[in-house]
């Protein structure tokens, strides 16, 4: 899926962005436990996230994430969103919660991680 | 080529504000010495994980890198109080960490479990009170 197909299914608003809008999303991972993020995440990858502060970037930072998603209208922080500007990655506001997010997502064609066993 | 010190960074405890700096200055480095992207994330998130338990589990730390024509080597080493359970903790979901810490999005158990998967040698000193000491070594 595109960006540009993502951002009016989500009703996303822009608050960082850095790529432009062709970016090719082949998975998504909805998460708020950044080892988790950290041990599943592959690079085109789309973090929709509850979590606001600045160590969701660093997270997204560490594993090549490009995109995050705060849910459910949760505003980042300002740090939050300074350190995503300094560090190149795009950062998106949906109004909708989690479980919708991911649901219309998937219904749109992305497929979950590939998930490597513990 | 013969190891070298490439980074050498005090982590101070509880300082989440600068949780990450160690590891985002090493990602960089890396990146500038030429190092391929994938080891380079290998490295970072195990800094990253490295960097942040010294953070939230022990009274500071400091970690160095070492770089050589094989291998990049991430010392983490701390002042304690130590891991009580060595194998308890690398159970994942197992976590000591407080509610506090788990609002951030910390404590899902699975650090030391990811250190050990992105890593190719892993080296744990450690015991109840004492200092910790965690070599990760990633071949290149
Ligand atoms: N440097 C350390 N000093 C003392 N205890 C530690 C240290 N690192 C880890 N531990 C102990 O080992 C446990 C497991 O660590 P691990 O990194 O796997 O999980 P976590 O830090 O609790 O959560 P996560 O890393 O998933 O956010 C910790 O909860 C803590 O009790
Ligand atoms: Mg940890």
């Amino acid at each position: 899926m595109k960006l540009a197909d993502i951002i009016p299914l989500l009703q996303l608003e822009p608050l960082v962005v850095i790529d432009d809008l062709d970016f090719e999303v082949e998975t998504a991972c909805g998460c708020d436990l950044m080892s988790d993020v950290l041990a599943f995440s592959q690079e085109k990858t789309l973090l929709l996230t509850g979590l606001t502060n600045p160590q969701v970037v660093r997270t997204a930072e560490m594993t090549d994430i490009k995109f995050i998603i705060f849910v459910r209208g949760k505003r980042p922080q300002e740090e939050t969103i300074e350190l995503a500007r300094e560090k190149g990655i795009n950062l998106y506001l949906s109004p909708k919660p989690m479980f919708e997010c991911c649901g219309l997502l998937y219904q749109g064609g992305l497929s979950s991680e590939k998930i490597r066993r513990i | 080529m013969q190891e070298k010190l490439i980074l050498q960074n005090k982590i101070a405890k509880g300082d989440f504000a600068r949780g990450g700096e160690t590891s985002s200055n090493l990602k960089e480095l890396l990146r500038k010495l030429g190092i391929q992207s994938d080891k380079n994330r290998r490295v970072t998130i195990v800094t990253y994980e490295l960097e942040m338990n010294i953070i939230i589990h022990s009274h500071g730390g400091e970690i160095q890198v070492y770089i050589s024509s094989e291998k990049i080597r991430v010392v983490a080493a701390d002042t304690g109080p130590g891991i009580e359970d060595l194998e308890k903790a690398f159970q994942p979901g197992y976590s000591t960490a407080d509610d506090e810490v788990r609002d951030m999005g910390f404590g899902a158990g699975m650090g030391l479990n990811n250190i050990k998967h992105y890593s190719d040698e892993l080296e744990i000193e450690t015991g109840p009170g004492q200092e910790t000491k965690i070599v990760a070594t990633v071949y290149l």
